[in-house]
């Protein structure tokens, strides 16, 4: 197999007294598509949170590419620059234009040519459709606009590993597919994505491995075929049973 | 036409006492904006800090300011200290005291207030791109906070300055004791003046205040 972005080796989190994610172990390899799903308030956010260290970690390690991530590290806002992260609820800087947004982080933070990340931030906003609102500023566009935009920021740092917490989850779900289209191309053009979501479809279409996360710990791994046709566990057999009532009702032997 | 009293402006120096009285109360007005939008920054960014006592502090002294008319804060700085104390205040020092006290109070509840209006996400996500902390401060919050805090102090200082009137009650010489004081001067040969007088005031404030009035919005519009 390729090699290995992203290892996470015994993780653990916990807020205040309550454990939020024990003794999780997971690995990422270039160019692999992973698909963390399971119920809500799991965990599943906060490990993203981890991953490039918005929190800070009770124990274990993150590794990206072996250097440790630690909010402690000094180089950490190195090490975040090759994390690429979409927040659910966008957050992009609202006193810029889209075309701002994307540069900012570039030009400051890589000290790359401002001409340079300008053709590149403009071909990344035509790639998802956004040329004409180079410099629109955020609140002239819609949701998914500025998801779309979002994404776009983080592609621009050249990230090695980028990281979409349930970025669909405050859209209207006409938007949903516009920025779902967006990650599907991503995924194809070889990126390495670790993505949380609850759009079942689209985690099966676009992931090369299902993770289900509950209670802080993965119950289940495998190929997203595998997982959503023959899950192994009772704890992933139920939660999936919660997306699938409504669609087998006829074929359902309740009475 | 009705007697209006414009007259009396025109005798001897009126109306260029009446600009010295403006100047006066420009003069105080201004001296304690300046003075309250430096602590008041400097207050307002401690008070973002966690320290219990300086918390405590700052919301005693807040409540304190806000809760007092400024009237009896002029007369508690100029009658009551300068007696109590035995020190010898002038009557504009007093002012500008007392303005700053107030501004400054003011002035940080607004600086506090647009820090913490900007949602930790912000921070966040300007963190998640790499930005060094000085940089996530220097692009991201400050120029979002200042945004948010311009037109509220702007609005500050027009109130600062309307509120200088009530220095005539210690006896400072400001526009409006001018006035009243040529309004007096003239009683017996122009006994309108208070019209034309006050009027000439009234246009004199707001020609100090409506341009600022005008900026305070216009940013408000650039930056909604």
């Amino acid at each position: 197999m390729s090699r290995v972005i992203l290892e996470i080796s015994h993780l653990h989190k916990v807020f205040d007294t309550n454990t939020v994610i024990e003794d999780l172990s997971l690995t990422v390899h270039e160019g692999e598509v992973v698909v963390i799903i399971g119920p809500s308030g799991c965990g599943k956010s906060t490990l993203l949170r981890c991953i490039n260290a918005l929190e800070t970690i009770q124990g274990g390690e993150i590794k990206l590419h072996g250097n440790t991530v630690s909010k402690n590290s000094k180089d950490l806002h190195e090490i975040r620059q090759k994390i690429g992260m979409v927040f659910q609820n966008y957050e992009l800087f609202p006193h810029m234009t889209v075309l701002d947004n994307v540069m900012l982080a570039p030009m400051k933070a890589q000290g790359r040519k401002k001409s340079e990340v300008r053709e590149e931030a403009l071909a990344l906003l035509k790639r998802v459709g956004l040329e004409s609102k180079a410099d629109s500023y955020p609140r002239q566009l819609s949701g998914g606009q500025k998801q779309r935009t979002a994404i776009v920021r983080a592609l621009c740092m050249h990230p090695e590993i980028l990281l979409f917490d349930e970025v669909t989850a405050a859209l209207d779900p006409q938007m949903v597919r516009e920025v779902l289209e967006v990650i599907l191309d991503l995924a194809n053009a070889g990126k390495t994505m670790l993505v949380v979501t609850h759009e079942m479809q689209f985690a099966r279409a676009v992931a090369d491995r299902i993770v289900f996360f509950d209670d802080g710990q993965i119950i289940e791994q495998a190929a997203p075929d595998e997982f959503f046709d023959h899950p192994k566990t009772d704890k992933a057999k139920q939660f999936l049973n919660t997306f699938t009532f409504e669609r087998d009702r006829s074929t359902t032997n309740r009475a | 036409m009705p007697d209006m009293g414009f007259d009396v402006l025109w005798k001897g120096k009126n109306f260029l006492r009446l600009l010295g009285g403006l100047g006066v109360a420009l003069k105080i007005s201004l001296i304690s904006v300046l003075i309250s939008i430096i602590l008041g920054t400097v207050l307002g960014i401690l008070w973002h800090h966690n320290n219990l006592f300086i918390k405590a502090v700052m919301r005693s002294y807040l409540e304190v300011i806000r809760i007092m008319p400024q009237l009896v804060l002029l007369f508690i700085v100029y009658f009551g200290t300068t007696r109590s104390f035995g020190w010898d205040l002038s009557g504009e020092t007093a002012s500008v005291i007392v303005f700053s006290l107030w501004g400054t109070a003011e002035m940080s509840d607004l600086v506090r207030g647009a820090i913490i209006s900007i949602p930790a996400h912000q921070y966040e996500s300007a963190f998640a791109l790499g930005l060094g902390k000085a940089q996530v401060y220097l692009y991201v919050i400050l120029p979002q906070a200042i945004r948010r805090l311009i037109p509220l102090s702007i609005n500050l200082v027009t109130r600062m300055i309307k509120t200088t009137s009530l220095v005539l009650m210690i006896g400072v010489v400001e526009i409006i004791k001018v006035a009243q004081q040529i309004i007096e001067a003239n009683r017996m040969s122009s006994k309108n003046a208070a019209f034309g007088v006050y009027l000439t005031v009234f246009v004199m404030y707001f020609l100090a205040c409506w341009p600022i009035s005008l900026l305070a919005r216009k940013l408000e519009k650039r930056w909604r």
